[in-house]
């Protein structure tokens, strides 16, 4: 004991050292021990992190084999049945890396399912910080940041999967082509600058190679970056319950406990990414042989995390107009023009439902989303919306699998997007209703404990478990909004925009199962007990 | 202003109180609803686990966890076993995929054992009691925003940014204009050519063979039978190298050639001259987006490109029968040269593939619109 008192340890040294030079501890002091709740679904957002680290990874890995040129080759390497192919010196190299570097082939695999893990995860990620209204103030600003995320994970994604110059990435790359020369007046020339003259050029590779390996990894650490400090300063939310307040945060302090989860989970999720990419072939491109404008396999699809660009492009009819001598592409534009509304709507949510509510309190308790039937059903919607465009996707695929007529499939598509929105929309509000009154009738009166009793008259009851005040809790603690009356404003007038935020919390609200109150509970008590 | 102030003046007793973000001091029109809440019950009674109660248990989850790390050990060193014990045999697909599934699986079971061990420890042997933190509001304290207010106005006074008016503007002017010379740069991302002229023509010439891809092989009418369908390119692209632009020609000039029975084959006024004997070729570039329309249905003589399903009716000039393409396949005119090849008469007599905003001003003269309707929009 005296002898650590006199003489420092190494640790203490060493810490000693770099804090008189950064201030560290200052750091430390902040952040050690700083509590972050615990529930599954905040996993998402880990995972999201730690595939992005085996991405980094195995993608640096990659760089050292994989040549970004579409010089011609004539392939030399492992895999017999493309001997002597002319290629591009970029499809080649995969090949290589593929078939003569050692642990190549896992690492090309590993970087292709952990960035499908990356995008998986965020969908997931932005579904459970959507339903939970945990984007609500003050976290509107963060949740901008990680749709960003999201845009520059599809744009690492596309470009990725455009590197191995592949049939299929070539002909990815054909259909871009295409969507850009739809855009009216500059179309043609964005088409001509971006693959360096004539489709498919012999640049676009080794720009796309740029964009994935520098620029955009670039920003996606920046925003994970931002990311990352918002929701440090912001702290994180945590759902209602016992101990649970608007004031603070209940759960695990990041020195040891969290960090140690934290740091497993990425041990984890790192594993499972390379026992996949171990046992589950991604992308075959030895299968599809070099890019060339003439061929195509049946069943062409991009990656998943596309296939709702290429969806609506399916799905959109036939439309063009020509006027002065001019042509306006309708079946490329629409396309463009419903995608972009709709990112740009999940984008602005949070500062809508603001506007709509009026509700300028900070909000840290995560809301259970059948407390929010109007939201939870919008993001149904929205949910029905994309996944429809997603499988039209694979139209001709469902067509050839259950041996439909293709047609026929695209029809049903097209009314099950348009018709099949407004239903779930509908059908979400009124299961998450119901979820609120069974939550009510189950606070009130308890739960049907399955047991049966007779009364002294003759009369069967069956007996109801009344809830323990720790579960109540969960059930009575949260917030309801009501719709608001026109009224003038401190003018004394009344503007259209009032007109329409009192129409739209209506359209909100009105359909709505008030929290149970202290009164009601205790009448209802009042009447069990008789 | 007024309710700026006013806004400012709220948010002043809130900090005081953050406990309490009253709902009456925000309510200005909110929908918020009003409730008198229940008092929150308090954390419910910490519960120990079964290694907090057994000595016992504690130390078998303690060698359970040490096993794990022991065995990621394991996971590293069986991972260089397989990377040298699996070597890659040039040629044998049979040493990669075991390769790569033994090194892959060594490394996985390196990286799973910490995680579960570390997760195993966390769970386990880590104090399990929760811990409260205090939360304030977002935003900054009083004294630090009032403090950033007086910096930006000493900022404005010291630089005369908004009374030197000229100065500012100017200044606006001259960053805005900036990224000009940027974008200019990006000119020469492509050839100094004409987008529009460079996509406006094929390769296809008057006296051109159609050969067949990949090989170039020229082909003779006798050689192509009723129902069947030929993947074309023009004789003399074979000879063109892929660093000479082989690929962009090809993806211009690709054809698809079909014979049909004579009597299937409606023709349009004007283009009666094109086929030859029922064999008739149309540019295999979707008019929608650009993917190649490969998928040739033999009874319905419909062609299908497998991209986006836009099908196209090569009976009828091959005109859109289904899916999001707007325009037919444009026609190449072909006839026979004295040795009974295929030839091509001339050029396309509109620009092939997905349509573009110039696309009506490269409409050959001597083009023949298949329909009615796409007369009248000529005319």
């Amino acid at each position: 004991m005296t002898a650590t008192a006199t003489r420092p340890s190494l640790t203490a040294k060493a810490s000693n050292y770099l804090d008189e030079r950064t201030s560290i501890s200052t750091l430390v002091a902040t952040l050690g021990r700083k509590v972050f709740p615990d529930h599954w679904s905040f996993m998402l957002g880990e995972i999201i992190l730690y595939s992005f680290v085996a991405i980094l990874l195995s993608g640096t890995f990659l760089t050292f084999f994989f040549e970004p040129s579409m010089t011609e080759v004539h392939y030399d390497g492992s895999y017999v049945p493309l001997k002597g192919v002319a290629m591009s010196a970029a499809y080649a190299s995969a090949l290589d890396l593929s078939f003569d570097v050692r642990g190549g082939l896992l690492m090309r695999q590993l970087h292709h399912w952990a960035a499908l893990l990356f995008i998986a995860a965020i969908g997931l990620h932005m579904l459970r910080v959507f339903f939970t209204g945990a984007f609500r103030k003050p976290r509107e600003i963060n949740w901008v940041v990680g749709f960003i995320l999201f845009i520059l994970a599809l744009a690492e994604g596309f470009t990725g999967y455009s590197l191995p110059d592949d049939l299929l990435s070539g002909n990815g790359l054909a259909i871009i082509n295409g969507m850009v020369k739809g855009i009216p007046i500059v179309g043609t020339w964005i088409s001509y600058l971006l693959f360096g003259g004539v489709f498919p050029g012999d640049d676009i590779v080794p720009r796309l190679f740029v964009l994935h390996i520098m620029l955009l990894p670039a920003l996606v650490i920046a925003f994970i970056g931002i990311h990352m400090v918002l929701l440090v300063v912001n702290k994180h939310t945590q759902f209602a319950g016992p101990g649970k307040t608007n004031d603070n945060v209940v759960g695990a302090p990041i020195m040891p406990l969290f960090a140690a989860k934290a740091g497993s989970f990425f041990f984890i999720v790192f594993g499972v990414l390379v026992a996949i990419a171990s046992t589950f072939t991604i992308l075959p491109l030895w299968e599809y042989g070099p890019y060339d404008p003439s061929p195509v396999s049946a069943g062409t699809q991009p990656d998943w995390y596309i296939g709702f660009a290429d969806g609506a492009l399916r799905l959109m009819p036939g439309w063009e107009t020509e006027i002065f001598n001019w042509t306006i592409s309708w079946n490329i534009l629409v396309p463009i023009a419903v995608l972009g509304l709709f990112i740009v709507i999940v984008m602005i949510y949070p500062f809508i439902e603001q506007w709509i509510t009026g509700d300028e309190r900070e909000h840290h308790i995560a809301e259970r989303p059948r407390n929010n039937p109007t939201r939870t059903a919008i993001g149904a919607a929205g949910v029905w919306f994309y996944a429809i465009m997603w499988a039209a996707a694979s139209s001709d695929l469902i067509a050839t699998h259950f041996r439909l007529n293709v047609f026929h499939v695209t029809y049903a598509l097209q009314a099950m997007l348009i018709v099949g929105t407004v239903v779930v929309y509908w059908l979400t509000k009124r299961i998450a209703l119901g979820l609120q009154k069974k939550d009510r009738e189950i606070l009130l009166h308890g739960y049907e404990s399955g047991r049966i009793v007779r009364r002294p008259g003759g009369e069967y009851i069956e007996v109801h478990q009344p809830l323990d005040e720790y579960e109540a809790w969960k059930l009575k603690a949260y917030e309801s909004y009501a719709p608001v009356m026109v009224r003038p404003n401190a003018k004394g007038r009344i503007t259209p925009a009032t007109h329409l935020r009192a129409a739209l919390t209506r359209w909100f609200f009105e359909d709505r199962v008030s929290p149970v109150t202290p009164r009601e509970l205790e009448i209802a008590k009042r009447h069990d007990d008789h | 202003m007024a309710n700026d102030n006013e806004r400012n003046s709220m948010s002043a007793e809130d900090q005081s109180a953050p406990s309490e973000q009253s709902v009456v001091a925000y309510d200005r029109g909110a929908a918020i609803e009003q409730s008198d809440g229940f008092t929150n019950p308090g954390l419910p009674p910490h519960r120990p686990r079964q290694t907090d109660l057994h000595p016992e248990k504690e130390r078998r989850a303690e060698r359970q966890v040490v096993a794990w790390f022991l065995i990621s050990m394991l996971g590293s060193v069986l991972a260089i076993v397989a990377y040298i014990a699996l070597p890659i045999e040039p040629g044998n697909m049979a040493s990669v995929r075991a390769n790569n599934l033994f090194l892959g699986l060594a490394i996985a079971l390196a990286l799973l054992a910490v995680g579960i061990g570390g997760m195993h420890w966390a769970r386990q042997l880590m104090s399990s009691h929760e811990v409260v933190e205090e939360r304030h509001l977002s935003r900054g304290s009083e004294k630090s925003r009032a403090r950033a207010v007086e910096i930006f106005q000493l900022g404005d006074q010291e630089s005369g940014f908004s009374r030197r008016t000229l100065i500012r503007n100017t200044l606006i002017g001259a960053v805005a204009l900036m990224p000009l010379p940027a974008i200019v740069l990006f000119r020469d991302l492509a050839p100094a050519e004409d987008a529009v002229e460079a996509i406006a023509h094929t390769m296809w010439t008057s006296g051109e063979r159609l050969a067949l891809d990949p090989t170039g092989t020229p082909i003779r009418a006798d050689d192509v039978t009723i129902g069947s369908a030929f993947h074309v390119i023009p004789e003399s692209l074979k000879d063109i190298g892929h660093n000479e632009g082989y690929l962009d020609k090809k993806a211009l000039a690709a054809v698809l050639l079909v014979r049909l029975p004579v009597d299937r084959l409606k023709e349009a006024p004007g283009r009666e001259g094109w086929s030859y004997d029922g064999i008739v070729a149309y540019s295999k570039i979707c008019t929608h987006v650009g993917c190649p329309v490969a998928l040739y249905e033999q009874q319905t003589h419909h062609l299908l490109c497998p991209c986006h399903q836009s099908t196209f009716d090569v009976t009828e000039h091959a005109k859109v029968v289904f899916g999001p393409a707007k325009r037919p396949l444009p026609q190449l005119p072909i006839t026979v040269d004295d040795e009974g090849y295929l030839i091509a008469q001339r050029d396309f007599t509109e620009p092939i593939g997905p349509s573009f905003w110039e696309r009506l001003n490269h409409i050959d003269p001597d083009h023949v619109p298949v329909s009615a309707a796409e007369t009248e929009t000529r005319a």
